[in-house]
């Protein structure tokens, strides 16, 4: 500690800026750990467990990247970090990537520097009401006190939704989810509004869920991604066809049970290509030849981690819905391997 | 004399009568019951009021602590469990959570089968402490560090501590009761090195680090005992100097050329794997340390002749005070990652701990000022009638008593201070109050858990300020010194 304190100090006075020729990949490797910011704690999505091992959605996209670059799931370090911290941790250079349910926007990609590299998980506003409140539609909810997180594009989501469809609400302002759920259980509002992955979660944790309903109205668009910094494209591009990979690979029929017999036996050319049988395309983002495979193989394609972390298996329980692949009427598509 | 009372009076009686016992409602817990809860109309209706606020808040939440569930795994599990005990429809408290979070309360992510060294060093904490705090009543400073070495070396067994280190805990805390009762000044030997030794358990790493340090100190005493001779004004120049020029030049260089020769260290444990009460109390404790005697330095300068020094020390003081400390503390953890160049690693905790500092040092630095301002004029009179200099008739004559005057001031800071350390959730640290109990309500079998960490965090929260508070008022009394 006393070194890096002294370096700091000994940076400060010098401020040597040398953001603008940075080399993640080279950074991360030389470092033999991959820099992860991650949520403090959502569930499903990112959550230390009594070891203190993370584990959860957005964990695993961070669990592949390290694998493909690094060649090892293992090799990340955490970062957590809160709705205030995030974006800085990243364009300040202390995490590599932000894998933390972050929605993508015009202006977080364009005016705060990130890059985001796809999506992830798609998302959107909902409504969640109990079940004697009788309400079915969102369009009813006239009048209603709506528990709504401060600070977020809820908020304003909420606000724009209301005004056009010429309806009236009182705020009730809460600081976080678990709050919300208080305030909602004690009858402080009617209706309860966030992201729809967090309204299943928070409604299966409830005592009595089968008394709430969560409208069908999705009032926002929430694409949740992965982002980087704005400036090292080629790092873009390794955990941009990362997470094409893990998405591609659920297309193919590509698992981490069936990879290793694929790699022999597979005849089709797609996956013989993202495995790294035939072609190197690893080369051309200046990594090995199977990187992919490694992604694929920290905790499995797209469809397995969705399934383990907030499928329909777990006790969160979302439905695929726009999260399917393509061919089954999601908007999950990734660009060919070639 | 008799004979004349013999004619006058038929009968005086020659022994005092034995006293009578009280009416009954003077007496006993019915007398003191009139006295402090019904003296009067208001004080009646105040009681019948508190009463009626009691009850209600015993009657709707009794039920709740009653039907406690301390074992379960999940969340569901403490419901099923109430559920079975109790009757469908009641409710209870589930402190399984706690049972089984405990540790990340405790000791965040800290390596498990490295628990003993934070426990180590908080016991630790109170040998060092035992000779500043109880430098004066042997009969405490007996009972705490006794205690402390029974619960140390108790916990230490229980946590798997290495055979080695075992026997390094039992000499030091053995060792300190022993000399504590003939010598407690040399006690303040360990207190002195305690920092880093404590720095050194905690974040782990090589030792040659913390004798570099050390080494430093020697060599500015050196040149201190050199300089000496020619002024004493340069040799605390001198010997600061030295040490500087030592700890940037050389000491880095100087302990990883040790540790290549001869590896002599322990497991590091990283910033972020710190949490919970760990963090609270590292913080706690080294913002309380440090910002004491900057806090005196602050007041002192406010109160100087010198313009420059007081005009300085009041801008620094009016800024910190007019600045929230989450604006400090997110100026600590996100603006100087812009200043600093990308791959250094100014240490997230030591950042913290500097901004607390300067934020409580800021209040202390008033509170110290209020009780400077308290002493007589003719204190300050007598001091310069005695031929004292600055230094000396602050040191001999005016700080003790204007720190006497300040003693709740300064531990209401320390109080909040270390209540303040929570706010550290806002970049990203793991306190025990907020983001240690989201961290454990984001995982599936807590999620819907809420009051019961909050009890939990509270409880400790509060047994650690009512500890300070109650010592505060024992310093009070032990240094009064008017005349009642």
């Amino acid at each position: 500690m006393k070194k890096s304190v002294f370096l700091g100090t000994v940076a400060a006075a010098t401020m040597v800026a040398g953001m603008g020729m940075a080399d993640t990949l080279a950074d991360v490797k030389a470092r033999g750990e991959l820099n992860c910011g991650v949520n403090t704690g959502l569930v499903g999505f990112a959550a230390p467990d009594a070891n203190g091992n993370w584990t959860g959605f957005d964990v695993d996209v961070c669990k592949a990247v390290a694998a493909a670059v690094l060649g090892d799931s293992s090799k990340v370090k955490y970062v957590p970090t809160t709705g205030q911290t995030r974006f800085t941790a990243l364009s300040s250079g202390e995490v590599d990537v932000l894998a933390r349910n972050s929605t993508w926007t015009f202006s977080r990609d364009t005016d705060l520097k990130l890059d985001f590299v796809g999506v992830n998980y798609y998302d959107g506003q909902g409504f969640m009401v109990p079940k004697e409140l009788g309400v079915t539609s969102a369009k009813e909810l006239d009048g209603a006190t709506i528990c709504i997180q401060t600070g977020t594009t809820t908020e304003l989501n909420l606000a724009d939704y209301f005004k056009a469809n010429n309806l009236s609400y009182s705020p009730v302002n809460i600081d976080s989810n678990a709050e919300g759920e208080q305030q909602y259980m004690a009858g402080a509002c009617d209706a309860y509004t966030t992201d729809a992955s967090g309204l299943a979660a928070t409604r299966a944790a409830f005592a009595d869920p089968e008394n709430h309903v969560i409208l069908p109205e999705i009032i926002s668009k929430e694409p949740l991604g992965p982002a980087v910094r704005h400036g090292d494209s080629n790092w873009g591009d390794i955990v941009r066809w990362t997470l094409n990979a893990l998405i591609a690979a659920e297309e193919y029929g590509v698992t981490s049970k069936n990879i290793e017999e694929l790699v022999k036996s597979s005849q089709n050319p797609e996956v013989q290509r993202l495995l790294g049988v035939t072609d190197d395309l690893g080369a051309m983002i200046g990594l090995d030849k199977e990187w992919a495979k490694r992604a694929i193989l920290a905790s499995g394609n797209y469809g397995e981690i969705f399934a383990a972390n907030i499928g329909e298996q777990t006790p969160i329980g979302l439905a695929r819905g726009l999260n399917a692949q393509w061919t089954q009427g999601g908007l999950l598509y990734a660009p060919p391997f070639r | 004399m008799s004979e004349i009372h013999a004619e006058t009076v038929a009968f005086v009686r020659e022994t005092m009568l034995p006293a009578e016992a009280p009416p009954a409602r003077e007496a006993g817990a019915v007398k003191w019951l009139r006295e402090n809860l019904f003296s009067g109309p208001v004080n009646t209706l105040l009681t019948l009021l508190g009463l009626g606020i009691i009850w209600f808040l015993v009657s709707h939440f009794w039920d709740w602590f009653a039907h406690s569930v301390w074992s379960a795994n999940s969340l569901s599990e403490c419901r099923q469990i109430i559920a079975e005990t109790w009757g469908e429809g009641a409710r209870g408290a589930c402190f399984a959570v706690i049972r089984e979070r405990w540790n990340q309360y405790v000791y965040g992510f800290y390596p498990s089968d490295l628990y003993w060294r934070p426990t180590l060093v908080f016991g630790l904490l109170f040998v060092a402490l035992a000779p500043v705090l109880f430098s004066e009543s042997r009969s405490l400073r007996r009972l705490i560090l006794g205690l402390t070495t029974a619960v140390t070396l108790i916990l230490l067994v229980a946590l798997g501590t290495p055979v080695l280190w075992l026997i390094f805990a039992a000499a030091v805390t053995i060792g300190a009761s022993v000399i504590a009762e003939r010598h407690p000044l040399y006690l303040l030997i360990f207190s002195a090195l305690y920092p880093l030794l404590g720095v050194w358990l905690l974040w782990g790493g090589s030792i040659w680090g913390v004798i570099m340090v050390l080494v430093g100190f020697g060599l500015g005493w050196g040149a201190w005992l050199v300089a000496a001779r020619v002024s004493p004004m340069l040799s605390a120049v001198a010997a600061a100097l030295v040490a500087m020029i030592w700890w940037i030049g050389f000491a880095g260089a100087a302990a990883s050329d040790a540790q290549n020769l001869i590896p002599l260290g322990i497991t590091p444990v990283d910033s972020d794997q710190f949490g919970g009460f760990l963090l609270s109390i590292t913080i706690g404790v080294a913002g309380i340390a440090l910002s004491l005697p900057l806090g005196i330095v602050l007041a002192l300068a406010r109160r100087s002749d010198m313009f420059l020094v007081t005009s300085l020390a009041v801008m620094f003081i009016e800024f910190i005070r007019g600045v929230p400390l989450i604006t400090l503390l997110f100026v600590a953890s996100l603006l100087l990652n812009y200043f600093l160049p990308p791959g250094t690693n100014f240490d997230i905790i030591l950042r913290v701990i500097i901004m607390v500092t300067l934020f409580a040092a800021a209040y202390m630095a008033e509170v110290i000022r209020g009780g400077l301002a308290a002493l007589p004029k003719g204190q300050y009179e007598a001091a310069d009638a005695l031929g004292l200099d600055y230094w000396k008739a602050q040191r001999l004559i005016i700080l003790p008593q204007a720190l006497k005057i300040s003693i709740p001031g300064i531990v209401s800071t320390f109080i909040g201070m270390f209540k303040d350390t929570t706010l550290v959730t806002f970049v990203g640290l793991y306190d025990p109050l907020k983001s240690m109990s989201d961290a454990v309500r984001a995982s599936t079998s807590w999620k819907g858990i809420y009051w019961e960490p909050y009890i939990f965090v509270g409880v400790i929260f509060f047994l650690i300020c009512f500890g300070m508070s109650r010592y505060s008022m024992y310093l009070e009394r032990r240094l009064a010194r008017d005349h009642r």
